[in-house]
């Protein structure tokens, strides 16, 4: 009886324990977000709790005194176009190289991998030659055709283990049930491949809105700038931090991800856990 | 009539010779099992009727016609995986109805036939339910309808029975064979459990080592094997060998009794050496040994057989078999 007491306790404090360890991030954000500077600046201040009536200054200098909307926007604007591109590219190269070309296409796919690995750091350099002489420099499109080298790798990787794990047998049964192997792939794989494809979705526009390096190199408009630039380079005045504001926007662009994530939890997880346990 | 016939089929993975040089015919309507140990070639030989693998050598005829280069699904064939390989996303009745799906069949004839199959197999009531909600035994049922509704030239099952536990086991060949009688479908059945196949075949193809080793009726197998591995393989406990005369002298443990109780005038005689007897209920082993040579008999449980005695055993003469100690080769007397 006490044994059954200390393990249900033992795995409520667990669960306590990481509930808060991930949630305090968002409550400081929160909190910091409708703080007063002249509360948040006082070192006396206990910094967990409002200690001062709650203001929305922050949130009004956001909206009325950055471009913030217009950076959502441009975020949601270059992601949607990735992810496109990043499906359109990533589904047929992981399909061949898993099922069709055999152990070239293992060492194809670790090649693949292995382009993901040079940093952006590196890159950018000589990107931002190709780009300028695209003439496509200060235009969301430089990140449009800049970001698919790495979402695209990364994508092709995953859905790639990810169709291995589906049995072979069940492709086979398809060609004996009469279809061809591109009817086999689009009846059978396809289908039983949506969970992948949807976690690479995922996956390929939080890549996006993370991406820092290629932005700031790339864009200097300010109604250009997407969200992850904007608010550092608009908010970050000289010394001058407007953490407020920048807690706010960075909460706010955060919570149509976690949405995104939480919504799909179950096909990620499943998608992830096929993509990297091989049978 | 020959509905499957099998030239020289040969098939090589890399050094491996999965399949080498099988030569067999199969008849409309029989039911052939390749019978053989795990990595004899059985899954490899069956792939090759399907299709699923390029033969390296020889050529297969089904219905007349070489179907080397034609793909699985002209080629008449169905197919059951070991695995079932169930479409996980589609309920019962859309597995079953997938290959009438593809060829474009329209709805109410698909509804008629998978009706039929599943009600060929007692699945009608499962129609409605996904593959992860049925049993291990009713997924075999439904693999064995969506293989049957297209009406085969020639069904083809690998294992179907090694995932099922070993009470519906039982029931599970009892109904295949009866089906298999009903719709007189041409069957090509693998397995490596040696009672599954005696019990189902009309002709057991035995394996070793990619090669055929013996066709024949489950009798033939068993009473007349070709060599001592189709006789050491089937029939549980094996053949027992004893060197005699410059030749191999083997006879099934059954056939091994007490000297006084053989009718034979003259039976082939020996000293037996009892160090261990089992009794198993329906009959018991005894286990021991002939000179120094490992020997065991089965026998009625009702005989007083006491451990470390040592009696007068002896088989029928009629009931040994010799086999060249070089080769292997059973000779015929
Ligand atoms: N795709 C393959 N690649 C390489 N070797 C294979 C392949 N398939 C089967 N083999 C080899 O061929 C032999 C026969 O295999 P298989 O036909 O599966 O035997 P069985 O079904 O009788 O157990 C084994 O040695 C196996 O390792
Ligand atoms: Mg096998």
């Amino acid at each position: 009886m006490l044994k059954k007491i200390l393990s249900k306790a033992g795995f409520c404090g667990g669960l306590a324990f990481f509930i808060v360890f991930s949630a305090s991030p968002f409550y400081i954000m929160l909190i910091t977000m409708f703080k007063k500077s002249h509360d948040l600046f006082n070192p006396t201040n206990n910094p967990f709790i409002l200690n001062e009536p709650f203001t929305a200054e922050h949130v009004k200098l956001l909206f009325t005194q950055t471009l913030y909307t217009t950076f959502l926007l441009n975020t949601l604007y270059v992601g949607v176009a990735v992810v496109l591109i990043t499906v359109a590219l990533s589904v047929p190269a992981a399909f061949s190289l898993a099922r069709i070309a055999g152990r070239w296409g293992e060492n194809l796919g670790i090649g693949i991998f292995l382009t993901y690995l040079i940093p952006p750091t590196l890159l950018f350099i000589p990107l931002s030659r190709i780009i300028s002489v695209l003439g496509l420099q200060n235009s969301l499109w430089s990140l449009v055709l800049v970001y698919p080298t790495f979402t695209v790798p990364f994508c092709t990787w995953l859905l790639m283990s990810f169709i291995k794990s589906i049995p072979r047998e069940i492709e086979e049964q398809a060609l004996i049930d009469g279809c061809s192997r591109l009817g086999a792939l689009v009846k059978v794989i396809l289908p039983l491949s949506v969970p992948g494809i949807i976690t690479i979705i995922v996956f390929a526009f939080t890549l996006v809105a993370n991406e820092y390096i290629y932005a700031l190199a790339f864009i200097q408009d300010s109604a250009k700038k997407t969200i992850g630039i904007g608010l550092t380079t608009e908010l970050v005045r000289g010394d001058v931090f407007y953490w407020g504001a920048l807690m706010g926007g960075a909460l706010i662009a955060s919570i149509p991800v976690a949405l995104l994530y939480t919504f799909f939890l179950d096909r990620i997880i499943s998608g992830l856990a096929m993509g990297t346990v091989r049978r | 009539m020959a509905i499957v016939e099998l030239k020289g089929i040969s098939k090589s993975f890399g050094q491996v010779r999965a399949v080498d040089g099988v030569d067999v015919e199969i008849k409309d309507g029989e039911f052939l099992v390749l019978l053989g140990p795990s990595g004899s070639g059985k899954t490899t030989l069956m792939r090759l009727c399907a299709g699923l693998e390029r033969p390296t050598g020889g050529s297969i005829v089904i219905d007349g016609s070489v179907v080397n280069d034609v793909p699985p699904r002209e080629r008449g064939i169905a197919m059951v995986f070991q695995s079932y390989a169930l479409y996980p996303h589609k309920t019962v009745f859309r597995n079953i109805a997938f290959p009438l799906t593809v060829e474009g069949m329209d709805k109410a004839e698909i509804r008629k036939k998978v009706e039929w199959a599943a009600g060929l197999l007692g699945i009608g009531h499962l129609l409605d339910r996904m593959p992860s909600q049925v049993s291990g035994g009713e997924k075999q049922r439904v693999a064995i309808a969506r293989a049957l509704v297209r009406r085969p030239k020639v069904l083809l099952m690998d294992e179907p029975l090694s995932n099922l536990d070993a009470k519906v086991r039982h029931s599970a060949r009892d109904e295949l064979k009866k089906f298999q009688r009903e719709i007189g479908v041409t069957t090509i059945y693998v397995t490596h459990d040696q009672a599954e196949a005696m019990g189902l075949g009309d002709r057991i193809a035995v394996m070793h080592e990619g090669k055929v080793r013996q066709i024949g009726t489950p009798d033939d197998i068993y009473h007349y094997p070709a060599d001592t591995f189709v006789a050491g393989f089937v029939g549980t406990p094996p053949m027992n060998f004893i060197e005699k005369d410059g030749l191999l002298t083997g006879f099934r443990p059954e056939l091994f009794h007490p000297a006084e109780l053989i009718s034979d005038q003259d039976p082939v005689r020996f000293r037996f050496r009892i160090e261990r007897v089992e009794n198993l209920g329906a009959y018991s082993l005894a286990y021991g040994t002939i000179g120094s040579v490992k020997v065991i008999a089965n026998l009625s449980p009702r005989l007083r057989i006491r451990e470390g005695e040592e009696r007068d055993f002896g088989v029928s003469r009629q009931d040994v078999r010799y086999f060249d100690k070089q080769t292997g080769a059973g000779i015929r007397r």
